[in-house]
């Protein structure tokens, strides 16, 4: 057997034209499209579906509340995904919203987060069985969820035993991203100590939040460092303090987004000193998508080892029974 | 001097006597005695109860909260009272307020409402002893006065929790709902919100506090109490730290990057009216509803499942008639006991009746028996006799015979 060789580098005498390699693969891409899953969790009430609204800038889901006295509450989590197809410059985007209403809304909580994680892992078992298939498709579909925004009540002091909970069954198996919902109850003083709590009490339960740290071989170039202060800095701010609103209103003679309360305060959602919404947007859309993307991978390979390894013990148990 | 409807007499005076003076009387009686009121808040935590009640009585009663970090996740529901004594011109106030931390926080919150009802009830219990003891002069009043119920502001209408918990106090004690942290509202979100809890309190029948309009009060006082139970459930913000406004103005709120919210001001939240009806016009009459409907119907309740009614309780108690009653009871327990012994005697009495009878047919029985016995054997007896006799009598007419005839005789015999 040849030993490999060390790939030395070489220079090239002229211009071959292999530098539009990027440029094949997004004209493939762009045909192909881009699919993102993202799962909202939160109690009842955070204004979930109003900052999904807000992030993508169209009415995708509506608030699942409970708005009518003879309306019965739900009895358990129910999974309710939406799938829209936005464009934007010509870029395709599937956007399938996964919103769970009923989570955390009985006086017994004990097996609300059951059908969230149920489902996440279903998703994992379908793309494992459409990979396992011996005639598969060229391009399995992918449902995983990439992203779940977890969604904290802006109390102002700490984690309520069920979000401490969910937060490390979830950060487990796939991408979690808390926010503090409806921040603007909170004063900036009251938002700094609530997010240091926060960040205390998710190191303290060793909940692992993205963006994880990554092993990285080694800083290699400026854009590599570039890409790491930008994580770290996204890592400092997490979670994020944001405010959604699908209504605008005028100020300054200028229509923006926000909320004008009943004493003449005027949020902006897209201002950053009002509330983190920008950096929220940014991280979600323009910055990490593809990351979250390639993270949930990561996720699904942890999730395929462990199937994979209970297959085979199975299957050695059942064809060896005097084991 | 006509005596009117209900057979009292209006007399008119003709002089100056006096009795205008008694309310003053009263009231330099009360101040002097001092009040009492209290008060218990329940919500889940980050609600801003400790800051309202810091708010309403201007003084920080409860100071900045810190909870330690614990993995210890299934701690139980906490009831905790702290008081306090404050003044005001002159009136001393003994405030008490009663936190219950915990309440709403776990991830199975079905028994919370029930170490809060049983403290309520307890209180009720403990002032129903004391009324019933010998001594009544100096009775300790815990009884709670005023429940304030924190509702988060989520916008929607009540939670499972909210509900449940305001059904099963309701009956019990004053309960006032209150929007916590409503400085996130709009307008409109407020207006919303208010009504469908309203909807919700209806819906599912809960007796909230409501304070009472009177018919003999003046237009201005009604038209008062109708603009505070306009406003139920209240919708407040609390803040005991003052700020400047933009228009140089030092007041109390809260500082927002866009914008004050005042605490004191009724154009942007409910909390002077809330503080209006629990301190400044209600108090006694939430004191006196709790005194006279709430704990009177616990009282009934209670007294009703013990069995006591109402022919039991003695009209009045006589030294005389009482021994009477005794000796009364004593004289029928001793006749009671005499009857039973007396059953008792009768009863073994026919037992060895009947043993002896049994005995005495046995032994006739057995003489009967024995009577048999020898008359047979006598009978037996005189056959015997009278064989031989006849024996002998025929012997002694064969005489002559010889003894071989006989013999013969002997053989064809």
């Amino acid at each position: 057997m040849a030993a490999v060789q060390e790939p030395k580098k070489t220079p090239i005498g002229g211009y071959v034209g292999f530098d539009t390699i990027p440029t094949q693969i997004e004209r493939k891409l762009l045909r192909r499209g881009f699919a993102f899953n993202v799962m909202l969790v939160g109690a009842t009430g955070l204004g979930k579906s109003t900052l999904l609204n807000t992030l993508f800038a169209a009415h995708l889901i509506d608030s699942k509340g409970r708005f009518k006295v003879n309306e019965p509450p739900r009895q358990t989590t129910e999974i309710a995904p939406v799938t829209h197809h936005i464009e934007e410059n010509g870029v395709r985007l599937k956007l399938t919203v996964i919103d769970t209403p009923g989570y955390a809304d009985l006086m017994n909580n004990e097996h609300c987060l059951d059908p969230i994680l149920k489902y996440i892992k279903d998703q994992y078992a379908h793309f494992l069985r459409k990979e396992l298939t011996a005639a598969r498709e060229r391009y399995i579909t992918d449902t995983r969820v990439h992203c779940v925004l977890f969604f904290i009540n802006p109390s102002g002091q700490s984690l309520k035993p069920l979000d401490i909970v969910a937060l490390r069954q979830l950060a487990d198996i796939c991408n979690v991203v808390p926010v503090i919902a409806k921040a603007d109850s909170l004063t900036l003083d009251e938002r700094a100590a609530f997010k240091a709590r926060i960040k205390e009490e998710i190191e303290y339960h060793g909940i692992k939040l993205y963006p994880g740290q990554l092993q990285v071989p080694e800083p290699l170039d400026e854009y590599d460092l570039q890409e790491q202060a930008l994580t770290d800095a996204i890592r400092a701010r997490i979670p994020f303090a944001v405010v959604g609103s699908e209504r605008t209103i005028v100020v300054g003679g200028q229509p923006v987004r926000g909320r004008r309360t009943k004493w003449g305060g005027v949020i902006e959602v897209d201002n950053e000193d009002h509330c983190e919404f920008t950096h929220l947007r940014n991280f979600l859309t323009r910055t990490h998508l593809q990351d979250l993307i390639e993270t949930t991978a990561l996720h699904y390979e942890a999730f395929r080892t462990r199937q994979l390894l209970a297959l085979k013990e199975n299957r050695d148990s059942n064809t060896s029974p005097n084991k | 001097m006509a005596a009117g409807a209900n057979g009292i007499i209006q007399t008119k005076l003709n002089a100056f006597v006096g009795f205008s003076n008694l309310p003053n009387q009263h009231h330099r009686r009360s101040v002097k005695k001092g009040f009492h009121f209290t008060i218990m808040v329940v919500g889940e935590s980050g609600l801003g109860k400790s800051t309202l009640i810091n708010t309403l009585f201007n003084t920080t009663l409860y100071p900045e909260k810190k909870v330690p970090i614990t993995t210890d996740l299934n701690k139980s529901l906490d009831i905790q009272e702290i008081s306090a004594e404050i003044e005001e011109s002159g009136v001393k106030l003994r405030l008490n307020v009663i936190d219950t931390p915990g309440f709403g926080d776990f991830i199975n919150n079905e028994d919370s409402w029930k170490p809060i009802l049983r403290s309520v009830e307890a209180r009720y219990d403990a002032y129903l002893e004391q009324e019933q003891s010998q001594h009544r002069a100096k009775i300790t009043d815990n009884r709670i006065h005023a429940c304030l119920y924190f509702i988060a502001p989520t916008g929607h209408s009540l939670r499972q929790l909210d509900i449940e918990f305001m059904r099963r106090l309701a009956p019990r004690v004053n309960l006032i709902p209150v929007i916590a942290k409503s400085d996130t509202l709009t307008d409109e979100e407020v207006a919303a919100f208010k009504q469908r809890i309203l909807d919700d309190i209806i819906f599912n029948k809960i007796e909230i506090y409501r304070p009472p309009v009177y018919e003999d009060d003046d237009e201005d006082t009604v038209a008062e109490t109708n603009e505070i139970t306009s406003k139920i459930p209240f919708a407040v913000v609390g803040s005991n730290k003052d700020v400047t406004t933009s228009d140089g103005r030092t007041v109390r709120g809260r500082a927002y990057p866009w914008g004050i919210i005042e605490v004191d001001n009724e154009d942007h939240n409910d909390f002077v009216k809330l503080r209006q009806m629990l301190i400044r016009t209600h108090m006694e009459e939430l004191k006196r509803f709790t005194s006279e409907v709430l704990y009177e119907t616990y009282r009934t309740q209670r007294l009703e499942a013990s069995g006591r009614t109402q022919e039991a309780i003695p009209k009045e108690i006589n030294p005389a008639a009482s021994l009477e009653e005794q000796r009364i009871v004593h004289e029928q327990k001793l006749a009671k006991m005499e009857n039973d012994m007396k059953l008792v005697f009768q009863q073994k009495v026919q037992e060895k009746e009947a043993k002896l009878k049994q005995s005495e047919e046995e032994l006739y029985a057995r003489h009967k028996e024995m009577r048999e016995a020898l008359e047979k054997q006598r009978a037996e007896l005189e056959d015997k006799k009278r064989k031989l006799e006849s024996l002998v009598h025929s012997a002694s007419l064969m005489k002559p015979a010889t003894p071989e005839k006989t013999r013969k005789k002997g053989i064809f015999k």
